[in-house]
């Protein structure tokens, strides 16, 4: 057994017990990392990372997360580490400062061995549209580890790093951790500082964790969570987040949402969830039909308030203070240019429809209805936690799709979303742990819960990856 | 449903330049997920409030205290054209 | 000529004198070297947040409960999008449809003692750009530009007016005195020159009697009130020629030239804007508390136009002491300890009078000279009660600049004691009569004026000790026998 088949929390351990020290953690996995065969990182920095395991090596001490490695999505901010949220926009940027999520995990003794690739700038479900290169799916390397934290999912899965971070706006963490057989985590909006994450849809965006293993997945978000005073829109949680013990689901009431099962749902999806259910019963959990008949309506909501927010976001990216320009005469002139040739099509054809959903005299037909959908949506979830405690679907309405297969048509690439979306309107944590496969590849299972309820989330999600017992190692990986 | 002309006004306003052919492409993608989108404009809102944030805080604020900035050199160091210690760009016109 | 009436609304940007940033922590400074207060937030790097400074909150607050405005329970913040290299983020976050102050008013009074009043329509609180210099002439044509983050992100308060001024002259009243209430509120510099105080104006002209308004034009950032006053006078100069000569004013921005007096167009063929505002996702709602706002209204200084009304009415000032003293509201508190002490006219006529000419050669202030209004109400005291000559006083108060010490200490080391008793004046007079029979004689053929060299003669003699009201008395019954 290879040290990359500890999980975090293993390793933690082993550190505390002296079984092993961090510079040969690190090193285990900077080798699988320099690999790299199925294209996760976009930048790597052996000798920081390994500067930074002697020195927890030799403190009297060990912090908390002990010296364990991670691997972080490019769209984070990191202190003289080259950060480009897999854009051409940010070739070669050095950031002058680090996200205040990395800092406190790098504080409590994590160390960042490398960015991870991404969709650029996050506008993405498949990570092809990384300016870079594109990440495989280590269950088929023909297929996309989903997106648009792609690289930090495929990361985990391949064991070159235990855990990671990615970002999830519509569902950038959840998807690709179901398509690459991990858990993934969004916790609620304004639990984890957004201070120092390369902003795609400010009143989405939220960071979160990969892991293989629930635990993990709270060990991670234990030490990021809490009011920031660099972000205005974060708050500290109503009680720390506690390591899942539970072994049960007595009393818990699951409700299904009738609308993310339907149509659109490949049938062995729709199995393995089906499957993932009858164990929650098996649990002592009760399972129960709900609707939520706005839901529908949130790939539209969505794909109105995230371009128009992200328009406005990537409004900054010029040429002028930082990044790559195309050098012209008039500054008009380099301003159209620099954008026009450095942002990638599919950040385009976003800026575009957002550009226009808040241009004069069509922000009311679209911006501002779409807020006001968006306010329906919040209400039907809001209803729904009185009936139960969690809510369950499919993570992704279909296993990993083949590289190219949805490049062609926009639109195809963003129903990959369609069951995260919801959640991440009303702002809600929701987490996916793989329920099974169809056709050799993962299926991930959604639970969400109200806001704020991590602790009951990811304990119902401890028991249920027990019970199911899914095995994260992908088929030909020899670790 | 998008038009060319709209197209050219919308890269404006955003400040990308799309090629001619680029443009056209362009508007009939915009507006092929419009018509997906439009399923919100039979949406009956009236009277709902739009919806901001989902967090309901107010008053979040920073004392008036000075913190530690950039030296300039990191202030200036991902600049490409540095021009009497500011960031330089072309004319205007 | 004048069958057109001006119609005129202002656009004023103060400049708030916090420690720090709208949005960061970077310090405020002014001279400093070029990008050395700035920071990853104001310089807009990706993935940085802004975080709202509570003072500049209550600052605004302030000036919207000198205004009189409404505050808005809940007011949110707005992104204002454009491309502009001095704008780093590509949108200025300011306030839109809820501002943190809504409706209020500000009279301001012209000279002969009539009163303007102007509506304001909002004052909003948002951030200012950076400082831009163009390497080849300030306007387009120029070569290049380099661009300075240092005062990018300052807090700023837009106060905008209702058009309610009708000429030239009462927008520069009412921009003067809306000026001086803002330095009372202490939020802020208010330099025209240095920028704190920026102005636009909206102008346009109709014929007299109409109800509606014609096309107007908004005149830009003019750096004086003086300037302001002629730019506003050209401007309506200029519309009244249009539609004179049948012609149809354009809705345009236009700058005024001080230098040749001309009005040209700053943005001709500039496309139209469209800001694109949506509510900043990045800040959350303020909902001042009520007993806040309160606590602010209870605590407002008075403001000059009412303390000018108080003095006048009250202290037995001239309207033109009025004005000179409320100058600024370190003056105020000086002549109002003063006036505390002695009688106020008379405190300030030496406020105004000596003290100022005095001090203009050191360049100090009063307040910040060695009288304290302590010493100075000694001083007036001293005169006023005819213990020392007003020329002897003068002396004293230039020993008090000088020396720090008290001036009745300096009337006694000096000996600068008025001469009270009539007998010795009297015989000190005698004999300047007697050493000077031309004047004398003068004096007899009835030129009074000679009068003044005797007084000068006596005070000379005295060291400036003597009453020259008694000398005077005293002169005439020796010469003319009176
Ligand atoms: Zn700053």
């Amino acid at each position: 057994m290879s040290l990359r088949d500890l999980t975090a929390a293993e390793q933690v351990a082993a550190l505390a017990a002296g079984k092993v020290t961090s510079l040969e953690l690190v090193d285990a996995h900077l080798a699988a990392v320099a690999s790299d065969e199925v294209g996760a990182f976009l930048a790597v920095d052996p000798d920081r990372a390994r500067a930074r395991a002697r020195e927890i090596d030799a403190l009297p001490e060990r912090p908390p997360l002990g010296g364990v490695p991670i691997g972080i999505k490019d769209a984070l901010s990191t202190r003289d580490l080259v950060t480009t949220a897999g854009s051409r926009m940010l070739e070669g940027f050095r950031p002058v400062y680090t996200a205040t999520c990395v800092q406190r995990l790098e504080d409590a003794g994590a160390i960042v061995v490398g960015k991870t690739n991404m969709d650029e700038f996050a506008m993405g479900s498949s990570t092809e549209n990384s300016a870079y290169h594109p990440t495989r799916n280590p269950w088929d390397h023909t297929r996309v580890p989903g997106g648009s934290s792609g690289g930090s999912a495929a990361a985990v899965a391949q064991r070159q790093v235990p855990w990671s971070l990615g970002s999830d706006t519509g569902g950038s963490i959840r998807q690709p951790a179901a398509l690459c057989g991990i858990v993934g985590m969004k916790p609620t909006y304004g639990a984890i500082s957004r201070y120092g994450l390369i902003a795609f849809a400010s009143s989405l965006d939220q960071v979160g964790p990969f892991a293989r293993t629930v635990r993990d997945a709270a060990l991670l978000l234990r030490h990021m969570v809490g009011r920031d005073p660099m972000d205005s829109t974060s708050l500290d949680m109503p009680e720390a987040i506690a390591l899942p013990v539970a072994s049960d689901l007595r009393g818990l009431r699951v409700g299904v949402v009738d609308e993310l099962m339907g149509e659109g749902v490949e049938p062995g999806v729709r199995d393995a969830v089906g499957y993932a259910l009858r164990m929650v019963e098996a649990l002592g959990g009760t399972v129960v039909p709900v609707s939520l008949p706005t839901t529908p309506l949130g790939l539209a909501t969505y794909y109105v308030l995230a371009p128009a927010e992200c328009s406005s976001n990537l409004a900054r990216f010029d040429g002028v203070r930082y990044g790559p320009v195309v050098d012209d005469d008039t500054l008009l002139d380099q301003y159209e240019r620099t954008r026009g040739e450095l942002f990638g099509p599919e950040v385009r054809r976003r800026i575009m429809l957002g550009t226009f959903a808040l241009a004069s005299g069509y922000y009311d037909q679209y911006y501002g209805r779409a807020q006001r959908v968006r306010t329906l949506i919040v209400r039907e979830f809001s209803a729904a936690f009185d009936q139960v405690d969690l809510l369950a679907s499919p993570t992704s309405p279909t296993v990993a799709f083949p590289l190219g297969a949805r490049t062609a048509d926009p639109y195809s690439m963003y129903l990959a979303d369609v069951c995260t979306i919801p959640v991440s309107l009303a702002g809600l944590p929701a987490i996916s742990i793989p329920c099974g496969l169809s056709g050799g590849l993962p299926v991930g299972l959604q639970l969400a819960g109200p806001a704020f309820s991590e602790n009951r989330l990811l304990g119902a999600a401890h028991a249920l990856e027990q019970a199911l017992a899914f095995d994260t190692l992908p088929p030909g990986l020899v670790t | 449903m998008i038009d060319d002309s709209t197209v050219h006004h919308v890269a404006r306003l955003a400040r990308l330049r799309l090629a001619p052919d680029e443009e056209h492409v362009m508007g009939e993608e915009l507006s092929g997920i419009l018509e997906h989108i439009d399923v919100i404009r039979g949406m009956d809102v009236e009277g709902v409030p739009p919806t901001t944030h989902v967090i309901a805080l107010e008053n979040v604020l920073r004392p008036d205290e000075p913190r530690p900035g950039l030296s300039r050199d990191d202030a200036l160091r991902e600049a490409r054209h540095v021009v009497d210690d500011g960031f330089g760009v072309p004319r205007m016109d | 000529m004048s069958a057109y009436e001006p119609v005129i609304g202002v656009e004023i940007h103060v400049q708030l004198s916090t420690r720090t940033k709208m949005f960061c922590g970077c310090e405020l400074s002014f001279g400093d070297p070029p990008n050395t207060h700035t920071c990853p937030v104001c310089l807009a790097h990706p993935g940085v947040l802004p975080v709202v400074n509570e003072e500049a909150v209550r600052r605004a607050l302030l000036i919207g409960v000198a205004l009189g405005c409404e505050v808005a329970p809940r007011s949110i913040f707005h992104r204002k999008n454009y491309f502009y290299p001095d704008l780093p983020k590509a949108y200025q976050i300011s306030q839109f449809d809820i501002p943190i102050c809504g409706r209020g008013e500000f009279i301001a009074i012209r000279d002969d003692g009539s009163e303007i009043r102007v509506g304001i329509t909002r004052a909003h609180l948002e951030e200012d750009a950076a400082k831009l210099t163009h390497a080849g002439g300030r306007r387009v044509g120029a070569a290049g530009s380099v661009v300075d983050f240092n005062r990018g992100g300052t807090p700023l308060v837009e106060i905008v007016t209702e058009p309610d001024l009708r000429s030239a002259s009462d927008a520069a009243v009412f921009l003067r005195q809306l000026r001086q209430t803002l330095l009372f509120l202490g939020v802020s510099d208010c330099s025209m020159e240095e920028g704190s105080m920026r102005a636009d104006a909206n102008v346009s002209i109709r014929p007299v009697g109409a109800d509606q308004f014609g096309t107007k034009t908004e005149l830009k950032n003019m750096n004086s009130f003086r300037f302001l006053e002629r730019g506003i006078d050209a401007e309506i100069a200029r519309q009244t020629a249009i539609l004179g000569s049948g012609g149809q004013v354009t809705q345009e921005t236009v700058h005024f030239e001080p230098e040749t007096g001309a009005i040209t167009s700053l943005r001709s063929k500039e496309e139209s804007h469209d800001y694109r505002y949506f509510p900043e996702p990045d800040l959350v709602p303020l909902a001042p508390d009520p007993s806040w706002v309160a606590e602010l209204r209870a605590g407002l200084p008075e403001l000059p136009l009412p303390l000018r009304r108080r003095m006048v009415d009250e202290m037995g000032l001239t309207t033109e002491d009025a004005e000179v003293l409320t100058d600024s509201p370190a003056l105020v508190a000086y002549f109002m300890e003063v006036a505390a002490a002695v009688d106020p006219k008379a405190a300030a006529n030496w406020i105004r009078g000596e003290l100022r000419a005095q001090l203009r050669e050191a360049g100090q202030d009063p307040w910040e000279s060695t009288v304290t209004p302590a010493r100075m109400a000694a001083l007036v005291g001293l005169v006023e009660s005819g213990a020392v000559s007003v020329p002897a006083a003068k002396e004293v108060l230039a020993e008090v600049i000088s020396s720090g010490t008290e001036p009745a200490d300096v009337v006694e080391a000096k000996g600068l004691g008025q001469i009270s008793d009539e007998d010795e004046l009297a015989a000190i007079v005698a004999e300047i009569v007697a050493a000077n029979p031309v004047q004398a004689q003068q004096l007899r053929d009835g030129k009074d004026k000679v009068i003044g060299f005797f007084v000068g003669k006596a005070m000379a003699q005295t060291g400036g000790r003597a009453d020259p009201q008694a000398v005077q008395r005293l002169v005439r019954a020796a010469v003319l026998g009176q």
